[in-house]
């Protein structure tokens, strides 16, 4: 068309007018670390392994999950889930149950049978773990990953260290531990059972390995002096869970007294019940100063477990025992009342903590050692090169997933040390707090529920006490995440810039700006659901 | 074929033969003969393919020729006085974005006062508007020029505007030779738009023009409108070959050959200039006449080589440059510069007031003695003027002019429109 | 495990742009990576622009619904002045400025011609500011909707003249400050009692489609535009399109304010078919007006030392009203 001068244009010729050039600030794409992320003492991408659960791809989502923590279906079991109480969506309407997003992928994997993939490449170096523990896994499954050689030796007949002596089967099967622990086999890792090592030195000699990972669980119950007549029954909280998995399961009597406040009380207090017996937990403090998690003491209490708060056992006798009734002071102490009270007992369970055997670090040089655990280095290395250590044997909260967190970093530095180099951890990006969403894209849904075994059979049963989610709810919960920080292609950047100035570049490629056309008007900032652009000021 | 009809059928018709597409219909006197004949006949279905659309008002009238012209259609709309203002802003665009529509104008005056007759104001009030303005002298040139019009504009793609006396030609009944479609079809190709809006090729019609591009904007338009100087009479030729009758063309000169004074009008009241002209011929007087039918483009050489050899001109015009006299004669007296001519400005015959061969002969004889003042007002009630002017000299609240100079003529003074 | 919920949910659903969970045909025109762009990059609107955002959320959205057969008039205005200054258009579809007041009559004759060549499946959009459509375009506005004419009117509704620099208009709120409503004197901003709700005046047309929409809510949007090109006739779509300069609000809070407007009930989005309200999108978090007008500096002057308490009663009355007479609380609406 011979068109009209001026009048009549071209279409689109807008093009040849670059509008960036009125722009004094721009948008710029981030990630920001996910407070869940930043929580997990395993150092979990949680909501990378989510996003892609949202889609359905649970094998992706698993694999994503196992390059920090080999142990999904454990975790999704045993794991306090410390990232569900820093969960942005608590603020909307609760937070998002990883924890069983967790698990069910973790079954998931066991029930179709994914194994990890070995090295593809041998570096030739050979480590030595001691403790078959989820710590000392953990580092093997992550020392193998790298090429290395791994020999785990373990003083007790199964795999899983404390996770199977110290955790009742009806909070984690037997049948999940071991093919957890299995997988890792899978990979090409050494283990040898009923292998104490007496002298770390003259293992690694003998085995000419290039360096080692402690991780000796704490298998030692720790006592308290009670007077007690001669016919008392008392035994530690550990050797009963322990003796649970061998053939002579533990003769305790009808009526059992617990005393501890933690989780290992509450255990020993659910699998008395389970077994038939009537515990009584007797703890010093309120239950709000209990160490032990609130829902197992619901749980507990649910099923039937009689707990004495603030009272503290004075005396032991053959079918009896004498408390004293305890008040807390001005600073929440818990002091003598002189009021006492007799209950009757066959026994006393103590669970007062637990401590760990270090035979094995005698005569190593360097090393040091500090009420009753191992000093180690920032790079998890103990005084003594070559060294390592990590889980119950260093000081650290203690529980399976801080362990297994030290055996990946642990593993690391390993790594690194055995190349004559050091591991450097990348930055951590900066947090996505609440205040950088835009909530209102998000629907609206509440948590998933995780189905409970029904209260009878938790009395009378061993068997897992709390279900999994089944794949519809997996797929809901996984949804709710927000992806915070993440960019998780919503395509609002996209869709909502008045100067067409974002570039789409397809699935998993996320988006970049044109700029220039973007004119730094910060829409896609403020409507980006997950905080992941930020205006920078342009350099003028 | 020769037909007995009123003015406006006849031009119903010959649009009709034009084949337009889109007509759009608002009325105003005394243009609704001929959109009541269009609507009858696309109703009736004698003219096919062509949406007729009762639209809400003038301004919409000419927009959505303007939307239909854009969109590839011919495009026809008609309409007068009053309603040529209120859709003005509308006209100025069409010409503007260049879209080829026809219009039909049935010469009436302007209010207020409100007055329904026929006089040139309207048309003329859009004189600067781009549009081409071909003024016709009887119904039969009326009917060719809307054949010829539709021509030009798509010719030039610019808009024409077909001026016609309102009720002296609209409302007459004379007979008129009605071409056949065929004739019509041979003279008139399909519309082939310059520019269209059409999704296979989209374009932007009627960006912002600033400073840097306006001035050749409007000069582009002024040039069409030249090379329509010599488009217009080429037409008239080619008219003629396939009607057989003179029609069109930029002006026409009536026993001028010879004579001192030239009388140069537009439109019906050529017809009785020329009666009165034959009369004083017949007296002996030099005495010839210019009749332009192009008033835009204005036939600047045409004039000159028509005024060469006379001494003297009278412009007899239907409309009045308020506080400075006529209009066209301001564009003869333009064209004729150097020329040493005496001119003299006639107003005449505004609002419907009557021209009649007794005035002008006698406003022609003053002119031929050179007896005339440089702007005269044919036949006006200097006492009424007068009476009125004075009144206003002595009260301060004199009241409303037409109600009170009706009062003074006497005529209908109570009487309710 | 009885009551578990059914999954239909996709973390965002449709609230963002895009979602990759959902099914292809159920993602957004504007998700798509070979969107049209009708309002192609290199416009001149401002930072933030709300209109130029709605515009090309309507105009791709009636490109994809009649397979880019469509043909735009416009009436003058902001969009029309930032989309097509020579010698640069930002437009992709055959477009039309003519004047300010007669987009809507421009339409009827190209829709006209449409019909009359026989493109029967090229369709005609009019378009259109506040002042453009409620105002001086009015009288074409309304008598292309009494002919019944195939032509979708979309109103781009910023709430006053922002083009020549925020006068007020027959759609500007009241108490709204602009040019030509200062905040002065007893009644400060525009008055109580005046203006015109053209969706309203659009129903009573009894035309076959008549909707509101805003730009916070896209997938809305663009099925309201998609529907309206399911039917032939007149249909009239009103977008509200939050302008940062006239509203005095930051160039990133637009798709909010647009949010807010609706989610107090200030602008309600509904749908009405041949003059019968048909649907209304319901309130989700209900606010009260204040969160609405206290971000806008045309509205500070209820906001100063003494807060005008009355003034913002009234305006939450006329939100109240809105509320029941359109049904936008989440229990009423499914009408």
């Amino acid at each position: 068309m011979k068109k009209p001068f001026a009048i009549t244009l071209d279409p689109g010729s807008s093009l040849a007018n670059h509008t960036g050039s009125w722009r004094t600030s721009k948008p710029v794409y981030l990630d920001r670390l996910p407070p869940c992320n930043n929580r997990c003492p395993a150092g979990e991408d949680i909501q990378g392994w989510l996003f892609h659960a949202e889609s359905g791809d649970y094998e992706a989502a698993w694999r994503h999950l196992t390059r920090d923590n080999p142990f999904a279906a454990i975790m999704g079991r045993v794991c306090y889930h410390t990232c569900e109480s820093v969960c942005n969506r608590a603020q909307i309407d609760a937070p998002v149950g990883i924890n069983s997003v967790e698990r069910f992928l973790g079954d998931e994997a066991i029930k179709r049978g994914w194994s990890f993939t070995p090295p593809s490449t041998e570096s030739g170096k050979k480590v030595l773990v001691v403790g078959a523990g989820p710590s000392g896994m953990s580092a093997a499954y992550h020392l193998r990953r790298l090429g290395h050689a791994v020999t785990v030796m373990d003083a007790g007949p199964f795999m899983g260290g404390m996770m199977r002596f110290g955790i009742p089967k009806y909070r984690l099967p037997r049948d999940v531990l071991d093919a957890e622990m299995q997988r890792i086999v899978a990979m090409g890792v050494t283990v040898k059972l009923n292998s104490k090592v007496d002298n770390i030195l003259d293992s690694m000699r003998a085995g000419a390995f290039d360096a080692a990972f402690l991780a000796v669980g704490a298998h030692i119950g720790k006592r308290a002096a009670i007077p007690a007549g001669d016919a008392a029954k008392i035994v530690d909280a550990i050797s009963v869970l322990r003796s649970m998995e061998g053939e002579d399961k533990p003769m305790l009597g009808r009526r059992v007294v617990v005393y501890g406040g933690g989780n290992t009380a509450v255990d020993v207090a659910r699998t008395v019940k389970r077994m038939g017996g009537e515990p009584i937990i007797v703890y010093r403090r309120t239950r709000d100063k209990a160490p032990a998690h609130d829902f197992e003491i619901e749980e507990a209490l649910q099923e039937g477990v009689m707990i004495k708060w603030l009272s503290t056992i004075k005396q032991a006798g053959e079918h009896q025992i004498t408390v004293e009734k305890m008040a807390l002071d001005d600073k929440g102490f818990p002091q003598p009342t002189g009021e006492f009270e007799t209950l009757e007992a066959d026994s006393v369970v103590l669970a007062l903590g637990q401590d760990v055997d270090l035979g094995l670090l005698n005569g190593v040089p360097g090393l040091e050692v500090a009420d009753g655990v191992v000093k180690v280095g920032a790079n998890m290395m103990t005084g003594h090169a070559g060294i390592f250590a990590g889980g119950d044997m260093v000081p650290a909260e203690r529980n399976v997933t801080v362990a297994v967190g030290h055996g990946k970093k642990a593993a690391r530095h390993i790594d690194a040390w055995l190349r004559g180099a050091s591991y450097t951890a990348p930055p951590k990006h900066e947090l996505a707090q609440f205040e950088k969403l835009n909530t209102w894209y998000y629907s609206d849904a509440p948590k998933t529920v995780r189905p409970m075994l029904d209260i009878i059979r938790r009395q009378s049963s061993f068997e897992e006490v709390q279900g999994g989610l089944d794949e519809s709810n997996a797929l809901f919960e996984a949804r709710r995440c927000l992806s915070c920080g993440n960019c998780f292609e919503c395509d609002n950047c996209y869709g909502v810039c008045p100067d067409n100035a974002v570039i789409k570049l397809g699935p998993g490629k996320r988006f970049e700006f044109n700029y220039d056309y973007c004119k730094g008007c910060g829409v896609c900032v403020a409507e980006c659901p997950c905080g992941a652009i930020k205006m920078e000021a342009e350099e003028l | 074929m020769l037909k007995q009809m009123e003015g406006s059928k006849a031009v119903a018709e010959a649009v009709a033969l034009c084949r337009p597409e889109v007509i759009c219909a608002y009325p105003i006197s005394p243009q609704t003969h001929i959109v009541e004949g269009l609507g009858e006949l696309v109703k009736s279905g004698e003219l096919k393919n062509c949406e007729y659309i009762n639209v809400e008002s003038e301004f919409a009238a000419m927009s959505v020729a303007i939307g239909a012209s854009a969109g590839g259609a011919r495009s026809y709309t008609a309409t007068a006085s009053q309603g040529l203002l209120f859709m003005a802003e509308a006209v100025y665009n069409a010409s503007g974005l260049g879209l080829p529509i026809v219009m039909t104008v049935a010469n009436r005056a302007i209010g207020a006062p409100i007055n329904i007759w026929n006089d040139h104001s309207d048309s003329l009030s859009q004189r600067d508007c781009g549009w081409l303005q071909l003024f016709a002298e009887t119904n039969q040139e009326a009917l060719d020029l809307h054949i010829q019009a539709f021509k030009l504009a798509e010719e030039l793609s610019m808009p024409v505007m077909v001026c016609m006396d309102g009720f002296i030609l609209t409302h007459a009944y004379e007979r008129v030779d009605m071409p056949t479609q065929a004739q019509v079809d041979q003279f008139l190709p399909p519309y082939e738009p310059r520019q269209v809006l059409d999704p296979n090729d989209p374009v932007s019609i009627g960006a912002m023009v600033g400073p840097e591009a306006f001035m050749e904007v409007r000069y582009l338009a002024h040039a069409k409108q030249m090379q329509a100087l010599e488009r217009i009479p080429q037409l008239g030729t080619e008219f003629k070959q396939i009607f057989g009758r003179e029609s069109g063309g930029l002006t026409r000169s009536y026993r001028a050959d010879d004579a001192e004074t030239i009388v140069i009008a537009m439109g019906s009241v050529l017809g009785t200039i020329k009666d009165t002209v034959d009369a004083m011929r017949d007296a002996g007087h030099k005495i010839g006449v210019l009749g332009i039918t192009s008033y835009r483009p204005f036939p600047i050489e045409q004039v000159r080589a028509a005024l060469k050899s006379c001494k003297r001109f009278v412009v007899l015009e239907k409309s009045l440059a308020v506080g400075l006299g006529g209009i066209v004669a301001t564009d003869v007296r333009m064209a004729v510069t150097g020329m040493g001519l005496k001119g003299y400005t006639v107003i005449a015959g505004l609002g419907g007031r009557a021209i009649t061969v007794t005035s002008l002969t006698g406003i022609f004889e003053k002119a031929m003695r050179e007896n005339l003042e440089l702007v005269n007002f044919l036949d006006l009630d200097w006492k009424a003027v007068n009476k009125q002017l004075e009144r206003e000299k002595q009260t301060r609240r004199s009241g409303p002019i037409a109600e009170a100079l009706l009062r003074d003529v006497g005529a209908a003074g109570t009487r309710n429109y | 495990m009885s009551d578990l919920q059914p999954v239909k949910f996709y973390q965002t659903g449709t609230f963002t742009v895009g979602n990759r969970l959902l099914a292809p045909e159920e993602r957004s025109v504007q998700a798509n990576m070979q969107r049209t762009n009708s309002l192609n990059s290199g416009h001149r609107a401002c930072q933030g622009c709300g209109e130029a955002l709605g515009a090309r959320y309507a105009i791709d959205a009636a490109m994809n619904a009649t397979n880019r057969q469509l043909i735009a008039a416009n009436a003058t205005g902001c969009l029309e002045v930032f989309s097509t200054p020579y010698p640069e258009t930002s437009w992709q579809i055959p477009w039309i400025h003519s004047l300010f007041g007669n987009a809507a009559a421009v339409a009827t004759g190209l829709s006209a011609a449409m019909k009359v060549k026989g493109k029967k499946d090229v369709r005609v959009v009019a378009q259109g500011g506040d002042g453009g459509t409620t105002d001086i375009g009015f009288g074409c506005l309304s008598g292309m909707f009494e002919r019944n004419d195939d032509v979708l009117y979309i109103c781009y509704d910023n709430e006053a003249y922002m083009n020549t620099g925020v006068q007020r208009s027959s759609a500007t709120p009241p108490a709204a400050r602009t040019a030509t409503t200062m905040p002065l004197g007893s009644e400060p901003g525009a008055p109580f009692g005046q203006g015109k709700f053209v969706p309203a005046i659009a129903m009573a047309h009894e035309i076959p489609y008549v909707a509101t929409a805003t730009v916070a809510d896209l997938r809305d949007l663009e099925a309201k535009v998609t529907k309206a090109m399911s039917f032939r006739g007149a249909r009239y779509i009103h977008i509200l399109v939050p302008c940062p300069l006239g509203w005095g609000t930051a160039s990133h809070d637009t798709i909010r304010m647009a949010r807010l407007a609706k989610e107090t009930g200030m602008f309600p989005v509904f749908e009405a078919e041949y003059g019968e309200l048909k649907s209304a999108l319901a309130i989700r978090r209900q606010l009260p007006v204040e969160e609405y007008l206290r971000p806008q500096k045309r509205f500070a002057h209820l906001f100063g030392k003494t807060p005008a308490v009355e003034t913002i009663a009234r305006i939450q009355a006329q939100a109240d009203k809105n509320i029941r007479r359109y049904g936008l609380m989440a229990k009423e609406a499914a009408l």
